[in-house]
């Protein structure tokens, strides 16, 4: 069970634009409702009200400040959750089976009542995308909303993930990456999508859009100076205190 | 990573007790009747202890009896089987000696084979995660074995054994120490890989996900220990390796035998507190911690 399938032809993702994101959260809190609400144990939350609340979440939202050399720095804000990798190394380790791949779309899954909740998945996921549920004891990911996707009791436009359906700016995307004349790989092409560590081999299914590059503002040059040499009381008082031990130039 | 009490208790332990009962196993001392069970009994407390302290910190270890079925991809399934089927090979062989006086040489071997295979795929466990570069290197699965033949030849009351095998796992100690550091920076994983940002200039952690800490930052970054690190392996180099080949250097003596091995286990315990507190998580990097 725990053996990756052969790679599937259909592969299903998402695709995030990081030069659209607003940071609003809106996809965590979607996210966080319809999982909770819907299939498996709900992602519970511990002293959310007191002083040091903490949850589980299958999808959260870091924001990064990128300093380039010559230009301001700009703030992405970074969504992430579960990549749904072809090379998925949460799968593989798994002792139970209860982690497995998906063969008709690639989806990374977990069948809750067979996890022992040991979080070895966890410890070798590089993006943060598994999480074990403090109350339920069992490892909770991103199910891309396979509930939602096939679920044929919803209107057509609700059949993708909650994130996607949620969110107000349109940075995130949801279709066959395996297809090369799907819209989110035609993104993907054009926009120069990319993989979080690639390094690290698990090669993701999902893809990030790099910002667009910003206009270069004209260098502006400052006004001149206008009043070279003071008048009145303003000035003779400055230069009385200038001249003052201590008072400056 | 977070160092749970019950991974560490199970490790050190678990260690132990298969070191021991491989040394058991090979025949390089076969008691008989009751001291035989004496010797039986003090491996299968620290080995079956050890595995039981590893079910602590399981969400659900009712199911645990799962874990068994994915050997072909799962080192923690392997290293479960391997687990259960030495015992099992030891058990027999130990009754062999118990009961009838009488050592079954093969099923010795076999069980002494099991022990290192146990040892060994346990190391594997920590040793193949790409996302702790610390640990996925060739001295992780050498220094779990070493450790587990010298503490167990120093519990098999074997000195010269023991004097050759901690002075080499105690020099391997150090050099996992002074190597490991640079490891995660050799590993090529940084801000700019984990965010794909690096193109355009330098990324810093501008706002966490959420004002709270979460199950990720509690498991994977753990800055506490880090302070006291350098003394800390001073104390386990002297309590695993120094204090125990002294005492064995000593001619022949029960009482410092025993307290060459309770040295021994503090040193253990110490050095695999830092195996997990020092070890850092890729994931730390989409916080800008480590």
């Amino acid at each position: 069970m725990t053996q990756l399938p052969p790679p599937s032809a259909k592969k299903l993702g998402l695709v995030i634009d990081l030069d659209t994101c607003v940071g609003c959260h809106a996809c965590v809190i979607s996210c966080k409702g319809w999982n909770t609400e819907n299939y498996g144990a709900p992602l519970s939350d511990q002293d959310p009200y007191g002083g040091d609340p903490s949850g589980t979440f299958l999808n959260r939202v870091h924001s990064y400040e990128v300093q380039p050399e010559d230009a301001p720095a700009q703030l992405v804000h970074f969504p992430k959750s579960c990549l749904h990798c072809e090379d998925a190394p949460c799968v593989t380790v798994c002792p139970t089976g209860a982690s497995y791949k998906r063969v008709e779309d690639g989806i990374v899954l977990v069948n809750e009542s067979d996890c022992i909740g040991c979080g070895l998945c966890a410890w070798a996921c590089p993006y943060g995308a598994r999480e074990l549920d403090a109350d339920a004891g069992v490892m909770k990911k991103c199910t891309l909303c396979v509930d939602r996707i096939y679920n044929e009791n919803l209107p057509q436009e609700d059949r993708e993930p909650a994130c996607v359906r949620t969110c107000p700016a349109g940075a995130r995307h949801f279709g066959d990456l395996g297809d090369a004349d799907s819209d989110v790989s035609k993104l993907v092409a054009e926009r120069g999508g990319f993989d979080l560590m690639p390094e690290l081999g698990t090669k993701p299914v999902n893809k990030y859009l790099p910002p667009r590059p910003k206009d270069v503002a004209t260098p502006c040059t400052p006004l001149e100076t206008v009043a070279h040499d003071g008048k009145g009381f303003a000035a003779w008082l400055d230069r009385a205190l200038s001249a003052l031990p201590g008072g400056g130039s | 990573m977070h160092p749970a009490p019950s991974v560490i208790i199970f490790t050190t332990f678990s260690g132990l007790g298969f070191g021991l009962l491989f040394w058991l196993g090979l025949g390089v001392i076969t008691p008989t009747g009751l001291s035989a069970f004496i010797w039986f009994a003090i491996a299968y407390v620290f080995a079956v202890g050890g595995l039981l302290a590893s079910t602590f910190h399981l969400g659900h270890p009712e199911r645990a009896l799962k874990a068994f079925s994915q050997w072909k991809t799962s080192w923690l399934s392997r290293e479960g089987i391997a687990a259960i089927a030495t015992l099992i090979i030891m058990a027999i062989y130990g009754a062999g000696l118990v009961f009838a006086a009488t050592p079954i040489a093969i099923l010795g071997w076999i069980g002494a084979l099991g022990a290192l295979a146990t040892v060994f795929t346990t190391s594997m466990i920590y040793t193949q995660l790409k996302t702790v570069p610390r640990w996925h290197h060739w001295s992780t699965p050498m220094l779990f074995l070493g450790l587990s033949l010298g503490g167990g030849a120093l519990l098999a009351g074997q000195v010269k054994l023991t004097i050759t095998l901690l002075t080499c796992a105690g020099g391997l100690q150090v050099f996992v120490w002074i190597t490991g550091g640079a490891r995660f920076e050799q590993s090529g994983s940084d801000m700019q890989t984990a965010t794909g940002l690096g193109n355009i200039g330098k990324v810093r952690s501008f706002a966490p996900p959420h004002t709270g800490s979460n199950y990720l930052m509690r498991e994977f970054i753990y800055v506490v220990g880090r302070k006291h690190a350098q003394k800390l392996q001073v104390i386990a180099l002297v309590f695993g390796f120094v204090a125990p080949i002294i005492l064995l250097l000593i001619p022949f003596n029960h009482i410092f035998a025993g307290l060459a091995v309770l040295f021994h286990i503090g040193g253990v315990l110490t050095l695999r507190w830092l195996f997990f507190a020092q070890a850092e998580h890729v994931v730390g990097l989409y916080y800008g911690m480590r």
